[in-house]
């Protein structure tokens, strides 16, 4: 029998997710990787370190924005390749376009597992995720031939096959048309200040209402910890961080391999966002707070001098390390 | 215009949200209510369609007391309801899900023309956000979807999204689907006479023959996945707390990181 084919998607740059999805797909058969933008030379060379053998580049312009086109490509390249197993790292755009695919390919839909495995006995794939806050466990299989999922990032670790392979990359061609009356009238990326994307990151510390606004120690334990920031939907609305910033049900979902809020009291919306993640440390005045009772470790004062004495700690740490 | 609201009837986020042994989602009328961001769409929907002297209808999928959420988006001044429901419906994924709803758009379409299909960006149950572009996908329509700000032009909507780090504004041509975050505007509190009104006001009810869909269609019979196993996960044991009485706080944490081995997770 020949290994299943399996397309992991990359709507944007080959970074930690994207690696992690096609270690996940490792485990399910043999993967190929959809670019929707040109790979550079480091691309394919990460992509090669991880197994990959074949990578298709679709280049569609501005329309690849849109998710029924890019939607498109992924069925598109789910075609050409046979493959009846597709992996998208998740976000709002990643869970757009395989809704898309996923229509098209008339699959089962999966969204933001964290494990997917194939059942021998039923010929199906099961993925298995967290829901309600973190509070169940649930398992759910795909019925029909083909299946889409959207992969939450750091649920798997990404490590490169025991072969490495040398990826070769060939140009896919997809239908670019716009759906009837849609423009793109602007896009504008933002700059990131250097830190690694909130929904990606392996370690993320986060500052709410406690901050009152001053994210001068978050951000500085943040930058010790090679982590991303984030916020809650109170200071959004403060416009003290941009809205992509929020954690919570309707904002960015996270489950990084460590949580760090500082004057954060945890409302539910927030809970719902981040309760996946694997350790949870709280930093707060207040020892009563729900983000306390959730945390494995809480330190109860004031995050303006606890933040920076821990930085200042980790950094030590960090410097005897380097220099012994 | 004629804007069709899609709204979800979910547990509240307090309550203990569980799922039954058949795997979906337990729902109790004391302790389930109007998805929230769902009140967002309302919102949008009324401004779009009171700026043109328009219409706006809601529609839900779900058993017998999803009713309270279509007699809440009445109580904010949606004018009629349509409540798709049935045996038949239980037990569907995002597909069926999807199917039926855009089902229910084409059934109000042919009474009328609809302009656009409003949803919330995601229901705070599932934290799917699927069904605003597979609907889009039934349906063929252009799709402006997690917008926080929705501006109507002449016949075409402008929606401003934040995703992924960037900033995006799309143009699209009615009829087209949208969906909006928390952030879109503030909805209106209903007065206590429109609450009582809503409580007595007629809603359509609609089974899926109604919508010219088959049993197979629908519900668990018309989904592409099963739930093969839910288990409640084991009670978090407590944290450890130390306070930062003495100022070692910022020590004892930075100890706490090392000696758990979180430190170098960075990419």
């Amino acid at each position: 029998m020949t290994a299943r084919q399996v397309l992991v998607v990359a709507l944007g740059d080959v970074r930690g997710p994207v690696l992690e999805a096609v270690t996940l797909a490792r485990t399910l058969g043999t993967p190929t990787v959809l670019s929707l933008q040109p790979l550079a030379e480091p691309d394919l060379h990460a992509l090669g370190t991880a197994g990959v053998e074949r990578a298709l580049v679709a280049e569609l312009g501005d329309a690849r924005h849109a998710a029924a086109v890019a939607g498109r490509a992924v069925a598109t390249a789910a075609e050409v390749t046979g493959a009846h197993r597709v992996l998208l790292p998740t976000s709002f755009v990643a869970k757009e376009v395989a809704a898309h695919a996923a229509w098209l390919l008339d699959a089962g839909l999966l969204l933001d597992v964290a494990s997917l495995a194939e059942d021998g006995d039923t010929d199906q794939v099961v993925g298995g995720k967290r829901v309600f806050a973190g509070t169940w466990e649930t398992r759910c299989a795909v019925t029909c031939p083909v299946a889409v999922a959207t992969v939450r990032a750091n649920a798997v670790v990404a490590t490169p096959a025991d072969r490495a392979a040398s990826t070769a990359a060939e140009p896919l061609q997809v239908d670019a048309t716009l759906p009837r009356g849609l423009e793109l009238l602007e896009r504008e990326v933002r700059p990131t200040a250097g830190r690694p994307a909130l929904a990606e990151a392996a370690t993320v510390v986060l500052g709410g209402r406690g901050t009152e606004g001053d994210f001068a120690a978050v951000e500085e334990l943040a930058d010790v910890l090679g982590a991303a920031v984030g916020t809650t939907r109170d200071c959004v609305d403060e416009g003290w961080q941009p809205h992509d910033a929020q954690v919570g049900q309707t904002g960015v979902t996270i489950a990084p391999r460590l949580y760090i809020g500082a004057g954060i009291s945890g409302a539910p919306h927030h809970h719902g966002g981040m309760q996946a993640s694997g350790t949870i440390v709280a930093v707060n005045v207040d020892p009563d707070a729900p983000l306390v009772q959730i945390a494995d470790f809480a330190v109860i004062g004031d995050l303006q001098e606890i933040l920076p004495a821990a930085a200042a700690a980790i950094r030590e740490h960090l410097d005897q390390s380097r220099g012994s | 215009m004629r804007v069709v609201v899609l709204v979800k009837h979910v547990p509240e986020l307090l309550s203990q949200r569980a799922l039954g042994e058949d795997g979906r989602t337990v729902r109790t009328s004391d302790d389930s209510a109007l998805n929230e961001v769902d009140e967002n769409a309302v919102e949008a929907a009324l401004q779009l369609a009171g700026s043109s002297e328009g219409e706006v209808i809601a529609v839900t999928l779900g058993p017998s007391i999803a009713v309270d959420a279509l007699r809440r988006t009445l109580a904010m001044g949606a004018s009629r309801a349509v409540h798709a429901t049935g045996d038949a419906f239980a037990g569907g994924d995002v597909v069926a899900t999807a199917r039926a709803l855009a089902a229910a758009v084409r059934h109000l379409d042919g009474e009328a023309p609809v302009d656009v299909v409003l949803t919330g960006l995601a229901a705070l149950d599932g934290l799917g956000s699927v069904i605003p572009s597979l609907v889009a996908a039934e349906l063929g329509w252009p799709q402006l979807t997690v917008v926080e700000e929705l501006t109507l032009e002449g016949q075409t909507l402008v929606g401003r999204r934040e995703l992924d780090g960037a900033t995006e504004r799309w143009r699209a041509a009615t009829p087209a689907v949208v969906s909006v975050t928390d952030s879109a505007n503030d909805p209106r509190l209903p007065k206590m006479k429109d609450l009582l009104a809503a409580r007595a006001a007629e809603i359509t009810v609609l089974t899926h023959t109604d919508l010219g869909l088959a049993d197979e269609e629908v519900g668990a019979a018309g989904s592409r996945t099963r739930v093969v196993e839910a288990a409640q996960r084991p009670e978090h044991p407590g944290p450890e707390i130390v306070t930062d009485d003495d100022g070692e706080g910022g020590v004892l944490l930075a100890r706490y990181l090392l000696d758990n081995d979180l430190v170098g997770g960075a990419r």
